[in-house]
């Protein structure tokens, strides 16, 4: 009986319909990718059962920190220069060309209006750090202020975060106000940011949570 | 290391071409686009976060306000966020006098979720029931809504008034307004707390240790 013959077989193994696969894959997460939007902050939202998305474009995002901190973006560059131009105006302010620019690339901004000029003049790396808070001791403190005291005349002149949603309404109309806030916010900074958009009749807009699972048999309780 | 390797086949006759099988290493190929996938997957946000819609009353109509005092006490309900995650609850006028009556309950589902569908048993279970014929029917989504908020609106819901005390979070107003949609609560109100609510805390805390503090001209 002739023994049978094991054929060698080569260890090379043929990648092309790997290679195929991953191409695939590659083109699946680069066409549907929107890429994660870098914030000064970690902000851990909190989790609840409603079930609405938030649309993608003509968003203002107001970003709450732990702290109470207050950030802002747009999603449009364009808007975010005029934004800045008309709050400067209003605020007797004369930026460069150059200033406009470097806000246009910034993805999140969140300093008091008077402080913007030094902010901008930054380097891209250290703009972060005063966002975090890093930089106050240089006299560039974080986030927008919302302060609710009224002044002699009734008004509340120091509550920048009106200024900007205002003129950011003035800018683009279909904007939708969506608040991200962490979830140890405390409320009176919730409290402070509501008002302030009631005062300038921003009485529509979305809280961005997690989505929470909850288990059908506790959706109703009663009998 | 990306080679292409020639094969030589054949038992090398002569006069015969050489038969040529060129076999390309993709192993590299694959290798870098699996890179590039992990970086894709990992700067990506595939799932859009979840968001809550609400309208608050606007400011120069003062309409809150009115409605506190429209609302039949029978069905109006005010919820007050307390400090560490606590939360209370009372319904129409509180009697101020008297720290019990404030309850203190949790955000569990058996807390302030049982407490709200129990005051509003007849839309829940008219929700139920609705949401059991869509089941059964196939019942498109706007006509479920339609119907749901129908029900949702009838003049005989209750009105729930969520303040917020100053000690509280922006989790504990979520969590809130999250009973608010699963007890098929749509009148509800984000007000501001007031000191008299703040005093209701207080004294609930310290079991009516406060009580005879009031100043009874004042009342």
């Amino acid at each position: 009986m002739p023994r049978v013959k094991v054929k060698r077989k080569s260890t090379l193994i043929d990648m092309t319909a790997m290679s195929d696969v991953t191409v695939l894959l590659l083109t699946f997460f680069m066409l549907t990718s929107t890429f994660v939007q870098k914030e000064p902050v970690q902000v851990n939202t909190p989790d609840s059962v409603s079930e609405i998305k938030i649309p993608e474009t003509d968003i203002l995002q107001i970003l709450i920190d732990q702290d109470g901190k207050i950030y802002m973006s747009l999603d449009r560059p364009s808007d975010k220069a005029n934004v800045l131009q008309d709050v400067a105006a209003q605020y007797g302010m004369e930026l460069t060309d150059e200033e406009i620019l470097k806000f246009r690339t910034l993805p999140t901004f969140g300093t008091p209006i008077g402080k913007m000029k030094s902010f901008l003049a930054l380097s891209s790396d250290d703009q972060d750090k005063a966002l975090k808070g890093e930089f106050v001791a240089k006299g560039i403190p974080a986030g927008i202020p919302c302060d609710t005291t009224k002044n002699e005349q009734g008004v509340d002149d120091k509550n920048e975060v009106k200024v900007w949603v205002k003129s950011a309404r003035a800018v683009n109309s279909n904007l939708r106000i969506a608040i991200k806030a962490a979830a140890g916010t405390p409320y009176p900074t919730i409290r402070n940011l509501m008002t302030s958009l009631q005062d300038i009749r921003e009485n529509r807009y979305n809280l961005i949570t997690n989505l929470k699972n909850i288990k059908d048999e506790e959706r109703v309780v009663i009998k | 290391m990306a080679e292409v390797q020639q094969k030589e086949s054949g038992d090398g006759k002569k006069g015969k071409p050489k038969k040529m099988h060129i076999h390309v290493d993709f192993t590299p190929m694959v290798d870098m686009n699996m890179l590039l996938i992990t970086f894709f997957m990992l700067c990506t946000t595939l799932k859009k976060p979840q968001t809550m819609e609400i309208s608050m009353p606007s400011n120069d109509k003062n309409i809150t306000e009115e409605d506190q005092t429209k609302v039949a006490a029978s069905r109006a309900i005010t919820i007050l966020l307390g400090g560490q995650d606590k939360v209370y609850y009372y319904a129409g006028q509180p009697d101020y006098t008297d720290y019990t009556t404030l309850s203190e309950t949790t955000f569990a589902a058996d807390g302030l979720r049982a407490v709200l569908q129990d005051k509003n048993r007849e839309i829940v279970t008219q929700l139920e029931d609705l949401k059991q014929e869509k089941l059964e029917t196939g019942m498109p989504d706007e006509v479920f809504d339609e119907k749901a908020k129908e029900i949702k609106n009838v003049k005989t819901a209750p009105v729930v008034m969520i303040k917020g005390s100053d000690a509280s979070s922006y989790k504990n107003l979520i969590d809130a307004l999250d009973e608010m949609h699963l007890c098929g609560i749509s009148k509800y109100a984000i007000v501001d707390i007031t000191e008299g609510d703040q005093f209701l805390i207080d004294n609930y805390e310290s079991k009516g240790a406060l009580s005879n503090q009031i100043d009874t001209s004042k009342l």
